[in-house]
């Protein structure tokens, strides 16, 4: 069976500097992968390369064994390859639940003209988003915050938000762009049960970019580990804690060390 | 179509539609001013363009380009009724669909641009339209083009829905109840695509065009497709002041006009639908009601336009009082702060 997303031999350059090197990786339907790395490993970089965010300079990535890289971002995501952003990224002046209605867009059974003329499937349409929404945000535990606008949201919330707004999009994959960055650890935990619930109840594959070690072994069934742009290990989160490499990439070789 | 429309709302319609039908028609006869019809038509017709520059900004983008679309709208109109005998009533949308076209021609390299980019480029619009228009053959150059009849009648299975323009005994007043209907029936439409999926798909691009492309919203298309429409209205209003005006010269849309049609929008108000209305009323009847100040009206003007928009930063509709977190406040704050933003 092919796997749902492959990353193959994927480079990125920017003129002299290679921000990804020849990343190959697989990932398998309905597990959680993430991508972790010291800071300027290329896991951003990476990240946009597979949402289309941004081109690659070679290699390619394909989702059910069809190419995706280099394209639109919003092709990408009807294809149901869905990125969330950091939590700046966000719509300010809309409402938590306007902002998950918005996003089932991609649901729309009427034309905008029918949208426009109210026809029977925009009505239909209309109260589906709707009933969705709420659904969802009662599913994701903000069901009392759905009202407020997302510009008055805290940090927690917000990142709650962002991953609510790639759900109702109705992804087969979401990429989680640091979910857990700048949590504390009650928040932090309360994000990994959600990430959790995702795939269990929903089934969606997850795939995510981090920085937090804890909370990366604790939540993922594979992990990736990027140096310098290249792919240095993959692995359980047991395998990558007892990796050489791993460890030398994060606390420095032994041979560094002053006096040695 | 309107289910969304609550009674109050019905009934501030009904009371607008019998002020301009109604009350207007009656005052102009009871003073006999009749001047004021053709300083209404124009506001009426202005504003139809300036409610299409409102939409452009409705997806984050300064449009000081609508002087463009209405030359385009107002020749393409003239030429087919002259050149080509076509009847007014079918040049007349015509006149707009070849004003989105174009729009769409142009709009598909400029609109990747943002903020004073893109509003540098509209710009220049006017200009090259005007200079366009004096190289052609098919526009006359500079003397343009005169002696527009005006409409004919329009009837559809030989039933006349409206007289013959040239036969009627008031024709100021059939051309100011049409331009105010054309009026009325585009700020419907303003009103419904900004309460459609159409606008919740701008409101979304207007606050995060990454965000928006990463849910699956085509920006590029949607950019078009409210671009197209903005010129298409353009194009209307263009149309119909070269019929009012019965001429239409490479100098009846300048640039000023352009910068005026967007003033319009900031004046009423960019996170109102209807403030295009009012603010081309303000603009362009107020200048008028300054006549009396002789040579001291440009500066009265300006004063009062500076203090107006120091006051009132987000528009005169601002005033009304409105409700925190209702849809006006959030997408007036939103538009406000998408231009601070330079977005």
């Amino acid at each position: 069976m092919t796997p749902l997303l492959q990353v193959k031999n994927v480079t990125k350059k920017f003129g002299g500097l290679t921000a990804n090197n020849d990343v190959t990786f697989d990932v398998a339907e309905g597990e959680i992968l993430s991508v972790i790395g010291p800071n300027g490993a290329g896991k951003s970089t990476l990240f946009k390369m597979i949402s289309s965010f941004m081109s690659t300079t070679s290699g390619e990535v394909f989702y059910k064994g069809e190419k995706i890289s280099n394209n639109k971002p919003h092709i990408i995501a009807q294809k149901g390859v869905v990125r969330t952003f950091q939590e700046t990224t966000i719509f300010k002046s809309m409402t938590v639940r306007e902002s998950v209605v918005v996003a089932q867009h991609l649901r729309a059974t009427a034309s905008l003209p029918g949208y426009f003329f109210g026809t029977k499937a925009a009505h239909h349409d209309e109260e589906s988003f709707g009933r969705n929404a709420d659904e969802l945000l009662e599913f994701l535990g903000m069901g009392e915050i759905r009202n407020e606008l997302a510009s008055n949201l805290p940090q927690g919330n917000l990142r709650a938000l962002g991953i609510a707004i790639g759900l109702a999009t109705d992804p087969k994959v979401l990429l989680l762009d640091e979910p857990f960055a700048g949590m504390n650890h009650d928040e932090t935990t309360k994000m990994v049960e959600l990430v959790r619930s995702v795939r269990d109840e929903k089934g969606v594959t997850v795939m995510l970019v981090e920085h937090d070690m804890p909370a990366v072994m604790s939540i993922s069934d594979r992990i990736v580990v990027l140096n310098f742009g290249e792919k240095i290990a993959e692995g359980t989160p047991l395998e990558i804690q007892n990796n050489e490499r791993v460890i030398e990439a994060y606390l420095g070789s032994a041979d560094d060390e002053i006096g040695m | 179509m309107f289910k969304n429309v609550t009674s109050k709302q019905w009934l501030g319609l009904a009371a607008f539609l019998l002020a301009i039908f109604v009350a207007v028609p009656m005052f102009i006869a009871a003073t006999g001013r009749t001047d004021f019809y053709f300083t209404l038509t124009m506001v009426a017709l202005l504003s139809i363009a300036s409610g299409g520059v409102w939409l452009t900004f409705y997806i984050g983008r300064i449009n000081i380009g609508q002087g463009a679309f209405g030359l385009i709208g107002a020749y393409a109109s003239a030429v087919m009724i002259t050149t080509f005998d076509v009847n007014f009533w079918l040049a007349l949308p015509i006149a707009g669909l070849f004003a989105a076209l174009v729009a769409v021609l142009i709009g598909l390299p400029i609109l990747r641009l943002r903020g004073v980019y893109f509003a540098m480029i509209t710009l220049v619009l006017t200009e090259v339209v005007k200079l366009t228009s004096l190289a052609l053959d098919i526009t006359n150059g500079a003397r343009g083009i005169t002696n527009i009849p005006r409409p004919d009648a329009l009837s559809i299975f030989g039933v006349t829905i409206i007289p013959d323009f040239a036969t009627m005994a008031n024709p100021k007043l059939g051309f100011y109840y049409l331009a105010c209907l054309l009026m009325v029936l585009a700020f419907a439409a303003l009103y419904r695509i900004v309460n459609s999926r159409l606008g919740h798909l701008c409101r979304s691009m207007q606050q995060n065009e990454e965000l928006a492309s990463s849910i699956g919203v085509n920006i590029s298309h949607i950019r078009l497709i409210v671009f197209a429409i903005s010129s298409f209205f353009g194009g209307i209003g263009g149309a119909m002041v070269a019929s009012l005006t019965q001429s239409v010269y490479p100098n009846t849309f300048q640039v000023k006009d352009s910068v005026d049609f967007m003033l319009n929008v900031f004046l009423g108000g960019l996170g109102y639908v209807f403030g295009p209305m009012l603010g081309t009323l303000t603009i362009y009847f107020g200048w008028d009601l300054l006549f009396f100040f002789g040579k001291w009206q440009l500066l009265i003007y300006s004063t009062l336009l500076i203090i107006l928009m120091l006051i009132l930063p987000n528009g005169i509709l601002s005033l009304r009082l409105k409700k925190p977190g209702s849809d006006v406040a959030k997408a007036a704050d939103a538009a406000g702060l998408a231009l601070k933003e330079g977005k």
